[in-house]
C-alpha cells in the first residue's frame, strides 16, 4: 500500500458532533484533486517520488515551462502549487492520474504540514516562554532573557540558546491527527484539532 | 455564505421546538447501555439557554426525591432524541439560577397566558 498524499487548502476550524454525541473540534481542509505531475523514479531521478499539483494558474502568469510540465501529464492549465512526496512505489502512479480525498479514511492518522502564521521578530517571553520578572515588589518590569550562561568558562554562549527572533512563518508539521469525516463531494476533510498556518492557506496531508 | 458557516449549519438540528427559560420541558435522551440503545427522559424548568449555532445549549433544572439535579445539554447534540414543551412558564429573567435557593411553593413558575 503506498502512502496517501494530496494538498489542500485549510478552510478554517468548526465544531461537529461525533456518534457518542461528544463535540469534535476539527479544522476543515478542502483538498484535491491533485493530478500526479510526474512520476520520479531511481532510474530517471536517483530517488522515488511523486509530484502533485493543486489549483490552476491563471494562463498569463504561469510560463511557457510551467504549462509545457503540465500539458505532458495532459492538464490544459499549470497547477498553482507544485510539491513533491517521497513514495515507496512510485511506478503505481500514473501522470495525469487524480488523486482525492478518497485515500483517507475517517479514523486514520495523518501528519500534516503547513506554514504557520508569521508573527515577526518576537522577545523571548512570547518566542519560547520565558515567564520574564515579576510585575511588582521592587522589580524592573523586563521581558528580557536574563543571562547568555556560564561566565569565563567557557566564555562564550553555547550554540541553541533561546533568543529573541523571527517567530512563526515556518514550516510546521503536526503528526498524529485523526481523520475525523472526509466529504468526497466537496472534497473535503475534517481533521482533528488544529492545523498550522492561517485560513486559506496550503497545507500538506499525508498518511 | 462561508463555507465554514455551511458546514455548521449542518450540524444543526431542524425539529426543535421552540422553548425559552421558564418552560417546563422534556428531553428525551439517547442512553447507551452496552450495546442496546434506550430513551429516557429528564423533565424538569428549562433554566437558562446561552450561545448560538452548534455550540448552543440549555440547562434544566429538577428536583428528583428532594434533590435539585441540573443537566446542561447541548441544543443540538444527537443524544438528544426530542424535546417537548410540556408547559409554558412566564418568567421576567433569561437565566433562572435563583430558582436554586427556592423550594417547594416558593420555586413554582406561572403559566404564561396566551
Amino acid at each position: 500500500m503506498n502512502m496517501a498524499a494530496i494538498i489542500g487548502r485549510k478552510l478554517g476550524m468548526a465544531q461537529i458532533f461525533d456518534q457518542q454525541g461528544a463535540v469534535v473540534p476539527v479544522t476543515v481542509v478542502e483538498a484535491g484533486p491533485c493530478p500526479v505531475l510526474q512520476v520520479k523514479t531511481e532510474e530517471t531521478d536517483g530517488y522515488r517520488a511523486i509530484q502533485l499539483g493543486w489549483g490552476a494558474k491563471k494562463e498569463r502568469r504561469a510560463t511557457r515551462a510551467e504549462i509545457g510540465h503540465a500539458r505532458k501529464a495532459g492538464l490544459e492549465a499549470a497547477p498553482r502549487v507544485l510539491r513533491e512526496f517521497p513514495v515507496a512505489a512510485p511506478v503505481s502512479y500514473q501522470p495525469g492520474q487524480q488523486l482525492t480525498v478518497d485515500q483517507f479514511q475517517p479514523g486514520e492518522r495523518v501528519k500534516v504540514t503547513g506554514t504557520t502564521k508569521g508573527r515577526g521578530f518576537q522577545g523571548v517571553v512570547k518566542r519560547h516562554g520565558f515567564r520574564g520578572r515579576p510585575g511588582s515588589h521592587g522589580h524592573p518590569k523586563a521581558r528580557n532573557p536574563g543571562t547568555m550562561g556560564p561566565g569565563t568558562n567557557p566564555s562564550r554562549t553555547i550554540k541553541g540558546k533561546k533568543l529573541p527572533g523571527q517567530m512563526g512563518n515556518a514550516q510546521q508539521t503536526i503528526r498524529n491527527l485523526r481523520v475525523e469525516r472526509v466529504d468526497r463531494e466537496r472534497n473535503l476533510i475534517f481533521l482533528r484539532g488544529a492545523v498550522p498556518g492561517a485560513r486559506n492557506s496550503i497545507v500538506l496531508i499525508r498518511k | 455564505m462561508d463555507i465554514i458557516q455551511r458546514i455548521q449549519k449542518e450540524e444543526l438540528k431542524a425539529d426543535l421546538p421552540d422553548f425559552a427559560p421558564g418552560d417546563t420541558i422534556r428531553v428525551n435522551v439517547r442512553v447507551r447501555e452496552g450495546d442496546k440503545e434506550r430513551i429516557q427522559a429528564f423533565e424538569g424548568v428549562c433554566i437558562a439557554r446561552r450561545g448560538a449555532g452548534v455550540s448552543a445549549s440549555f440547562a434544566v433544572r429538577k428536583v428528583s426525591s428532594g434533590v435539585g439535579v441540573e443537566r446542561i445539554f447541548p441544543l443540538h447534540s444527537p443524544t438528544i432524541e426530542s424535546i417537548k414543551v410540556v408547559r409554558q412558564g412566564h418568567v421576567r429573567r433569561a437565566k433562572l439560577y435563583y430558582l436554586r435557593r427556592l423550594r417547594g411553593k416558593a420555586s413554582r413558575i406561572r403559566e404564561k397566558q396566551s
